[in-house]
């Protein structure tokens, strides 16, 4: 075989196999979803919107409670996480070029962004939990919001350091003072990319299962007591995926795919929305 | 024009409180900057002093020791970080080729209407949360694993040394290997979209001048793109690491939850993440409680290095192509 | 070489003595001194890097803004230096405004883009500023086109329109000096012709210091030229003479074209 007919095969084995890859990673997706699809319709029905978790081994029931209760703590979270991670973004954009502090603030975050979330679950619990006796919505709230904080910290701040120098010169130059500069000008010219990263950051926690386990834990009832135990998506679905009864089972597909049309859904919504507001 | 000039004392005093507000302003934001920086040390050191009790007891010992046993209140994490450290391991073998392939197929090869819609999939599978991975993993995944693919390893690896006895014991579907493979799985998204992303940074003058000399493809990939990459390349793969080291959801459903050590892949095991996952809902107050919360740190400090790591080189690999 | 000339006919609203910028290390601008003339259009030409546009970021301390960056010397305006430390930069900015080479509308509507930088300094109750917005939208010949547009987004204009905008934005806060820097350099000769047209207008009620790429451009709406080339003064004098009879050599070549 000449040298040259050797290149060919091997670039065309090595390509072959690129797109294997690809093929495998689709295929795994397809799968994923297919039987998340499949299992979870099933699941579906008016009763599982309107009505609570059976208890164990009985007939019917539905997951309102845990969806009402994943809401609200998801509300609070981003109630929470919103102001908190754009004013510091806007701190490390604005202030924070050049300080130590900053940089320090800049490196932890960027791990937060990756460090495993059950490790927050126990640190809310330690701080928490353990100290004012009792888990509760408001814990699994301030879990999930020191996980979505730093994607908001992250997107803002880079946003911000996208806005031209120009615009924040011409707004310095008529004499505006820096707040205002920061607020009215350039957050503004950046909306769209920091309400994308709010959007991904509900998407990020709204699947997270870990940190709630032992902040908000779970509730069987319905209940829109934040400061009581509160069911939830994501821990129903464990329990109820690993326990003996056909029933939760089913309930936890629908439960899962419900939660996966969710997240998917404020990804679609986020990536469109920044995409259409970054080409104006 | 008949305006007058606003008077100078109104500017004076407008610009007093411009100051005052700037400063105002400036405070406050550096105060939430400061309690984003507070939380996220808090944790260490949370970790640390809620640790404290068992480490005391058990001493370094803690990290090497193979017993978990709440009846004797007898704690060590070997176990746990062995499964932690072998899923991700296996996770990394299966994803790391699997995802240079889609990247490199995403840059290179796809053509270019395919390349947003797939591009945009593989961004929305790193979406997807990782409970969804569990729960296929166990109802879908491993029943076939276990029915098809595991008899075949056996009989496959049958009597082969060393590697005959990873695919040894009975074949239940559930077990490290499974979470090896889901969490790959997981893992494989993520590293594919950052591995796209330096492969991106290329410039394409270089890659043209290979293509101008008669390179393929795959040559200007191995010979151009690679070497010019290799630091962010690295850097991608440590995070995907990061991930799969610190993952609950996806691993719990599928591991096992046993408390021990067997040579064998095929065998339930335990990660660091599943072990709290399972017990810490139930724990006695005192010592198991405590080993649990020093299992948490261990993972902590091991995700934090492993993450660092992976920021600096990804961080280095931006900023040489900026230059 | 002779010492440029350094003042020009006129009452002086800005005069600038021994001004030396660094960006870190490497120096600027060298010993700068010049007056501005009150009501008049100057000029600043040049080459690329010659420093015309770092000087005229110095007369609204722009700078500031930049860590690293700092002048040093002295630019006296009403008796006061504004290098001083103790200079508020946001007075000084809203006595001497500015407008960029690239048009930057702010991300609001046209009406706001005016009223924001007014209401920093000026409490106006609503007619008043309708009127205030009105004017400023005359004075910087945008208002028949932007009448029936008020709330719409400043980023719907076209970029001579947005450049006129950010024109009217600057002088509705009644500054006494508008710095120009290359503010013709994005737009097409049309737009460029009517902001011309508008500095002529505005030359009346504002001190003007205008910095070009353009030689034609300075030629034809400056009173005063000042050409700067690495960092220094070369020659500062009436349009006029500058252009036919220069001094200096340098100038000389870069006028005729023979470098820059």
């Amino acid at each position: 075989m000449s040298l040259y007919t050797r290149r060919i095969w091997t670039n065309r084995t090595g390509i072959a196999l690129s797109m294997l890859a690809m093929a495998f990673g689709l295929a795994a997706l397809m799968w994923i979803l297919w039987t998340l699809f499949s299992n979870g319709f099933a699941a579906l029905s008016w009763d599982f919107f309107t009505q609570d978790t059976p208890a164990p081994g009985s007939e019917g029931g539905g997951l309102r409670n845990a969806i009402v209760g994943s809401l609200m703590i998801i509300g609070v979270t981003t109630l929470v996480s919103t102001p908190i991670g754009i004013l510091a973004g806007i701190y490390l954009a604005e202030f924070g070029t050049t300080s130590k502090f900053a940089a320090t603030t800049r490196f932890v975050t960027d791990i937060m962004l990756s460090a495993p979330s059950i490790v927050v679950g126990l640190f809310v619990y330690a701080l928490v939990v353990a100290t004012l006796g009792g888990f509760s919505g408001w814990s699994g709230s301030l879990a999930l919001s020191l996980i979505a904080i730093p994607v908001v910290v992250r997107t803002t701040e880079n946003m911000l350091l996208l806005v031209p120098s120009s615009l924040r010169e011409a707004a310095f130059a008529i004499g505006a003072p820096r707040w205002q500069v920061s607020l009215k000008v350039t957050l503004r010219a950046v909306k769209a990319g920091v309400v994308t990263g709010i959007l991904l950051a509900i998407a990020r926690v709204t699947g997270e299962t870990a940190p709630l386990l032992f902040t908000a834990l779970n509730n069987q009832f319905y209940s829109t007591d934040m400061s009581q135990p509160m069911g939830n998506l994501p821990v129903v679905i464990f329990q109820f995926a690993m326990s003996p009864y056909d029933n939760w089972v089913s309930l936890a597909w629908g439960g899962a795919l419900l939660i996966a049309l969710l997240v998917l859904g404020i990804n679609v919504i986020a990536r469109v929305l920044f995409r259409k507001k970054s080409s104006d | 024009m008949s305006e007058v000039a606003p008077p100078v004392d109104l500017h004076a005093s407008q610009v007093r409180k411009f100051k005052i507000q700037d400063m105002f302003f400036h405070q406050v934001t550096l105060v939430f900057a400061f309690i984003v920086l507070a939380a996220l040390a808090g944790i260490l050191v949370s970790l640390a002093i809620e640790a404290m009790p068992a480490l005391k007891q058990f001493g370094p010992g803690f990290l090497w020791s193979n017993v978990w046993s709440v009846p004797d209140d007898e704690f060590g994490a070997l176990s746990a970080i062995y499964g932690t450290v072998v899923t991700s391991v296996i996770a990394l073998v299966i994803a790391v080729p699997v995802s240079f392939g889609i990247a490199l197929f995403l840059t290179e090869t796809c053509p270019v209407w395919l390349r947003r819609p797939l591009g945009m999939a593989i961004e929305l599978l790193a979406g997807v949360p990782s409970i969804i991975y569990g729960i296929w993993g166990l109802f879908v995944f491993a029943p076939l694993f276990a029915a098809h693919v595991q008899p075949s390893l056996q009989a496959f690896f049958d009597g082969a040394p060393m590697i005959g006895s990873w695919f040894a014991g009975p074949p239940i579907g559930i077990g490290i290997l499974t979470a090896g493979i889901v969490l790959s799985l997981m893992v494989i998204p993520f590293v594919a979209s950052v591995m796209r992303d330096v492969f991106e940074t290329v410039p394409a003058p270089l890659k043209e001048s290979a293509y101008g000399i008669g390179c393929t493809t795959w040559e200007v990939v191995v010979n151009v793109v690679l070497p010019y990459t290799r630091v962010g390349v690295i850097g991608g793969i440590m995070l995907g690491l990061g991930r799969a080291l610190g993952e609950t959801m996806a691993v719990t459903f599928v591991i096992g939850n046993a408390n021990r050590i067997v040579g064998s892949l095929f065998a339930p095991g335990t990660s660091i993440a599943s072990t709290l996952a399972n017990e810490f809902g139930e724990a006695d107050p005192g010592l198991h409680i405590s080993s649990l919360f020093a299992l948490g740190l261990v993972l902590f400090v091991i995700t934090f290095i492993v993450l660092a790591i992976s920021r600096w080189l990804i961080q280095r690999g931006v900023n040489k192509q900026g230059k | 070489m002779s010492a440029p000339q350094q003042t020009a006919d006129g009452d002086a609203i800005l005069e600038v003595r021994d001004l030396n910028f660094f960006y870190g290390d490497f120096r600027g601008l060298t010993n700068v001194s010049l007056n501005i003339a009150k009501s008049r259009v100057t000029a600043f030409i040049g080459p690329s890097g010659c420093g015309k546009s770092t000087l005229l970021r110095t007369f609204n301390r722009m700078y500031d803004l930049y860590p690293g960056q700092r002048a040093e010397g002295q630019i006296n305006f009403h008796g006061n230096n504004l290098l001083d430390k103790k200079q508020d930069v946001n007075l000084v900015r809203a006595k001497i405004g500015m407008v960029f080479q690239k048009p930057t509308p702010f991300p609001m509507t046209i009406y706001e883009n005016i009223a924001f930088g007014v209401r920093l300094y000026e409490r106006l109750p609503k007619s008043e500023m309708d009127d205030r917005v009105e004017w400023a939208l005359r004075k910087a010949a945008m208002w028949d086109e932007a009448k029936d547009k008020l709330q719409q987004s400043g980023l719907s204009l076209s970029g001579g329109q947005q450049q006129r905008l950010c024109i009217a934005r600057t002088i509705a806060v009644k500054p006494e000096i508008v710095l120009l820097d290359e503010p013709t350099s994005a737009l097409d000769p049309i737009s460029t012709a009517k902001i011309e047209e508008l500095i002529n207008e505005l030359k009346a009620d504002y001190t003007i210091a205008i910095v070009t790429h353009n030689m034609q451009q300075a030629a034809r709406i400056s009173d005063f030229t000042a050409f700067m080339y690495l960092g220094e003064l070369i020659e500062f004098g009436k349009t006029d003479t500058l252009f036919i009879k220069p001094r200096q050599k340098q100038t000389e070549d870069y006028i005729t074209g023979r470098f820059g």
